[in-house]
């Protein structure tokens, strides 16, 4: 399946192709993203590292690391 | 896998709980309140600065003691901010600052290195060689008491979280400066070691107790609640901090974590244990007061006059002039 990730601090939209019934730790997997790292949401809901993508979803990860 | 309640879990918890929206945020705030009252940050009354930078973690911080403060008239806010002159980046932070103080009916005083220095930092790194972050938290530090003081506050409360503490435990460690460790913890300072809550029990008369009430929350905890209450702004990360010898001890806890959850809060909980001790230790070194400005200081003088002092001369000369201190 094809997700659509948009990557907040990198201002970039990527489309990612992952195995079916993977997760959003799948995906940060397959980004190289450590997951302790980021948040991420799925139509502006937040989502866990557990949950399963569907095809086409639209995932926005944000950095938790801010400041300074 | 455990869930909170038969609502979409949005964060998934350290120890393996997820919890939907609803009881994230409760025991977020209840977490913060919890460790308000197990170290005693926060007496029955007091006048409280919250330093306020405009990122995820004061904004939090100051959203949480603001409940804190309208469901108790003797606990009185105020925020603190510092401009410190970094172009494209605090100048951002610091209008997320202005409008929550706005909407929330805060007071917000701010103070810049610019008027209290001479110039921004931005351009204190063109004439000293010296590394950002040193200079930088010295002088904020600097003001952040003095002005604190000024007003009256009895307390600083700042944003520093789970994250933050456990990279100053460790970068101590490394760098074997466990006085510095001894400073450490939910309340800033050596002397409060065997006291309980309430007052300002730090030996300098001159030094505001500085409180960590967001403490035991983790930097992703803080980042989940920002974003829940629409208090993130922008995503900006100080454009010094890649530099700093902190990131990377940072990102070796954050691999680390990813492989062992629970790492972190294994070495907030083990310092914890021994912090009573360490500041029993150093006590007798508790800050004097320096003599040029009578601010809180290891040596004679303040680290913040040293600086002030190698700037007028870096002004003078108009050359960049080597940091002992850095």
């Amino acid at each position: 399946m094809n997700v659509n990730v948009f990557m907040e601090r990198e201002n970039k939209k990527i489309m990612v192709e992952l195995d079916e019934f993977s997760s959003l730790k799948d995906l940060l997997n397959e980004l190289k993203i450590n997951p302790v790292t980021v948040i991420a949401t799925r139509n502006d809901e937040l989502i866990p590292e557990n949950e399963k993508l569907k095809d086409y979803d639209e995932i926005k990860i944000m950095p938790v690391i801010s400041g300074g | 896998m455990l869930n909170c309640c038969n609502e979409k879990p949005i964060i998934q918890l350290t120890a393996g709980e997820s919890l939907c929206k609803k009881h994230f945020i409760e025991y977020f705030e209840n977490k913060v309140f919890r460790t308000i009252t197990k170290f005693g940050l926060i007496g029955k009354q007091e006048n409280l600065g919250i330093a306020l930078s405009g990122g995820k973690d004061s904004l939090t911080l100051l959203k949480i003691l603001k409940k804190l403060s309208d469901k108790n008239k003797k606990i009185r806010l105020a925020a603190i901010a510092i401009n410190e002159g970094i172009e494209n980046y605090r100048d951002k932070t610091l209008e997320a600052a202005k409008s929550f103080c706005e909407k929330n009916n805060v007071p917000l005083h701010i103070y810049s290195y610019e008027e209290e220095f001479g110039m921004p930092l931005d351009n204190m790194l063109k004439v000293l060689d010296v590394k950002p972050c040193t200079i930088c938290g010295i002088f904020r530090r600097y003001l952040l008491n003095k002005k604190s003081r000024e007003l009256g506050f009895t307390k600083i409360a700042t944003g520093h979280n789970l994250d933050d503490e456990v990279q100053s435990i460790l970068m101590n460690q490394f760098k074997s400066n466990i006085r510095a460790s001894a400073r450490l913890g939910p309340k800033v300072g050596i002397k409060d070691a065997k006291t309980t809550s309430g007052t300002n029990s730090v030996g300098n008369r001159n030094f505001v107790q500085r409180i960590k009430p967001l403490y035991l929350c983790t930097e992703k905890e803080v980042a989940t609640y920002a974003f829940l209450n629409n208090l993130i702004d922008n995503y900006l990360e100080c454009p010094n901090v890649s530099k700093s010898y902190r990131a990377q001890v940072r990102d070796t806890l954050n691999e680390f974590e990813a492989k062992f959850p629970g790492t972190k809060y294994a070495i907030v909980n083990s310092f914890l244990q021994v912090l009573p001790d360490l500041k029993e230790r150093f006590k007798g070194e508790e800050a004097n007061c320096c003599k040029e400005c009578g601010e809180s200081a290891s040596k004679d003088k303040c680290n913040a006059c040293r600086f002030a002092e190698r700037l007028e001369k870096a002004k003078l000369a108009k050359a960049p002039i080597t940091s002992q201190l850095s």
